[in-house]
């Protein structure tokens, strides 16, 4: 039957260059500096909800309560960006993501941003398609070891053997420790977690790898936490951030600004309680972060109570890490997560 | 509408074309899609990062490995663990299938009972259920590294695994290769030599054991023993395979038990009877006359189970047995970011390892078949 065969051919190729045609205006589009907000923040405003990717469970980042309430430090940076951005925190749809596949979520376009404890590093920056925004975790790779083992530090590890989840850099670093240090530690790997920690309480490792922020967390979730310690020693920088596509500078602007906002206020002493009051300060710097002066909020395309509003849901970083974090939570000193003027490596570019 | 058009072999024609086109036209479609969507994103097919440095460590395997290696020989180290487990599993699955169908048959109430719960039972749990169950069992059962179970102190069995001396040189390795090599051609060209009148299994077991004891005086064995946190030295078998193999094992070999019954019971109740009539045991029976022809109906479904074990040594990822996908889709695709050509080289490896068993499967097929009717 040639007509239907003529048919189905002419319906492919107008199919075709009709997909063509949107994808070069499409890209068209892309080449120009979109007018602010930019297409991520259009998309998310017509949608009513931010898409975002967080961990699948790792306590002090993102994990459930025993209501199913998502908690941690990537979530109240979620909440915080919902509110600068649609003015309502809670209007988010969560993905947890497993290691492996974050990235390619994230390139698919099912999520808005990557709020999950990865690792800013320079394949993930030049061959993924990402972007990498900001550091809002500053980690490296500790080990998690039974104390009876008598281990103080990580070359004492020579010839052990550690579980660890898959598609992290955790094995690479191991092989980039055994190489420099000639401790050879044997690396264990698992799809997740929880097979891994019940494999090493079974004794088929002599411990757990992961970075600092969660292993604390890790800990708090074992049979007997006492027997377990985090050595001090790290055999890697780890420093964990936000990932977003590449191809939209207007929302690269929106988040990275969202996490200077979220760590001046803490140098500025903006707190979730008091961010009202600090309208009437005389400091021209907590100002321009409350949006009393100098539309700032317009220039990156939305209004200027964008960073008020994202303080006022779970406070300043300090706080955030506080709350997770802190002697009432994991008990993590800050260390490197502190801000630069009280020893830790936050230093954030001035709001002027 | 023209007669012609009607005719059937035309309309089917027709039809196939279309399917094909269609087909067709749907992949020219995904590839364009996924090329357009790279080149947005600044990225293309490129295969070169094969040849890379891979950097990391794979605790079990049976080629030569460390860091040193490229991506490209990872693969090749991860298919022979997926090959490795796959052939023990195969082994497994098919013995231990047998043994349930023939106990269902047995006519014994006990043993077609306890047959018949086990196939209940592990059928109708997940798979990967199974696998992770019988690792952590496999785990909590063992002692822990420095209360090993020895055997005449060479040999240890501990929650690390199970450690044995491991032989070497190459005086061993040419006497245990010949041996192989011969007993191989020995078993395929039997009947070609005109021997058969000794049987082929009373000869050939006992000359690989002597070749292989033999071989073993020859050979310099190196022992394993405790340093530091660990066992070195030695050949290791470890935990995570005992658990891969126990697990798809024991699950695939009830769908296996299955086909063979199935196949047993479609033999003509004839063919039995008639054996009995002639006086042989019901044992002789059933290993002579029923089960050469049960063969004949079983070898398709049983390519299918076989198929799907090879499958299912993915799930091996769960448990750390470092197989294809985790070293080479997990590992691999998150330190070189090449999603697109890594899952097509995976699902390239599981199509062709999976092509050539069903190719061999199908050729015992036809052998059996033309021997028959």
């Amino acid at each position: 039957m040639p007509g239907m065969m003529e048919l189905l051919r002419r319906g492919t190729v107008s199919a075709l260059a009709a997909g063509v045609v949107a994808l070069l205006a499409n890209g068209i589009a892309h080449a120009q500096l979109a007018p602010p907000p930019g297409p991520t923040v259009e998309a998310i405003k017509k949608r009513g909800t931010l898409n975002c990717g967080i961990d699948t469970g790792v306590p002090g980042f993102a994990a459930q309560d025993s209501t199913g309430r998502w908690k941690g430090i990537d979530i109240d940076y979620c909440r915080a960006l919902a509110a600068a951005v649609l003015g309502d925190p809670e209007k988010i749809k969560y993905t947890p993501t497993t290691a492996a596949a974050r990235f390619t979520i994230l390139q698919s376009g099912e999520i808005d941003v990557l709020i999950r404890d990865s690792t800013l590093t320079f394949t993930r920056s030049t061959s993924l398609g990402l972007d990498q925004v900001a550091v809002n975790f500053y980690a490296g790779q500790g080990f998690l070891v039974k104390k009876s083992l008598g281990v103080a530090k990580a070359a004492d590890l020579k010839g052990a053997t550690m579980c660890m989840v898959t598609g992290a850099t955790l094995e690479l670093n191991i092989a980039d420790f055994a190489r420099s240090s000639g401790a050879k530690i044997e690396s264990l790997l698992f799809d997740k977690a929880e097979e891994a920690v019940a494999a090493m309480e079974a004794g088929r490792c002599d411990g757990y790898t992961d970075d600092t922020g969660s292993l604390a967390g890790m800990r708090s979730t074992l049979k007997v936490p006492n027997d377990w310690m985090v050595l001090p020693e790290v055999i890697s920088k780890e420093p964990l951030g936000i990932h977003i596509r590449s191809g939209d500078p207007r929302w690269q602007k929106i988040v990275f600004w969202l996490d200077t906002a979220l760590k001046s206020a803490e140098e500025f002493g903006v707190t979730k309680a008091n961010a009202d009051q600090m309208k009437t300060s005389k400091d021209p710097f907590v100002l321009r972060l409350v949006g009393v002066e100098g539309d700032f909020g317009k220039m990156l395309g939305l209004d200027n109570e964008w960073s008020l509003r994202a303080i006022k849901v779970a406070g300043n970083y300090g706080e955030m890490y506080e709350t997770h974090f802190g002697p009432k939570a994991l008990d993590l000193p800050r260390g490197l997560n502190n801000l630069y003027n009280k020893g830790g490596l936050h230093y954030t570019l001035p709001l002027r | 509408m023209n007669a012609r058009l009607k005719a059937p072999d035309w309309r089917a024609v027709g039809w196939q074309g279309a399917v094909v086109l269609a087909t067709a036209a749907l992949f020219a479609w995904f590839a364009h899609n996924l090329s357009v969507n790279l080149a947005a994103r600044g990225m293309e097919i490129d295969f070169g990062f094969l040849a890379r440095r891979a950097g990391f460590d794979i605790p079990f395997r049976l080629v030569d490995w460390d860091g040193s290696y490229s991506y490209g020989w990872a693969l090749y180290v991860s298919g022979v663990n997926t090959l490795f487990a796959s052939a023990l599993i195969i082994v497994l699955a098919s013995a231990l299938g047998l043994l349930l169908a023939l106990m269902r048959l047995s006519g014994n109430p006990l043993a077609a009972g306890t047959s018949r719960s086990i196939v209940e039972v592990v059928r109708n749990t997940p798979q990967l259920v199974q696998i992770v169950f019988f690792y952590i069992a496999v785990l909590q059962v063992l002692p822990p590294m420095r209360q090993s179970i020895t055997w005449f102190g060479t040999m240890f069995l501990n929650v690390r695994g199970l450690y044995l001396p491991s032989p070497s040189g190459t005086l061993y390795d040419a006497i245990l290769g010949s041996t192989v090599v011969l007993v191989v051609l020995g078993a395929l060209f039997w009947r070609r030599l005109g021997w058969q009148q000794v049987p082929r299994l009373v000869v050939l077991p006992p000359l690989l054991v002597l070749g292989a004891v033999v071989a073993g005086f020859t050979a310099a064995w190196d022992y394993p023993s405790l340093k530091g946190f660990n066992f070195t030295g030695g050949l290791r078998v470890p935990p995570e395979l005992l658990a891969l193999v126990l697990g798809i094992g024991i699950y695939t070999s009830v769908f296996i038990a299955e086909n063979i019954r199935a196949a047993i019971e479609g033999i003509h109740s004839g063919q039995a009877e008639a054996a009995r009539s002639l006086g042989l045991t019901s044992n002789q029976s059933m290993f002579l006359v029923i089960l050469p022809q049960a063969l004949r109906i079983l070898i398709p479904p049983l390519t299918s189970q076989y198929l799907n074990i090879i499958k299912s040594t993915t799930l091996g990822a769960a448990i750390a047995y470092p197989e294809v996908l985790q070293i080479f889709a997990r590992t691999v695709l998150n330190q070189s970011g090449r999603a697109v050509e890594v899952m097509t080289l995976v699902l390239g490896v599981f199509l062709v390892v999976n092509l050539l068993t069903s190719a061999a499967m199908n050729y015992w097929n036809r052998r059996l078949a033309l021997q028959g009717r």
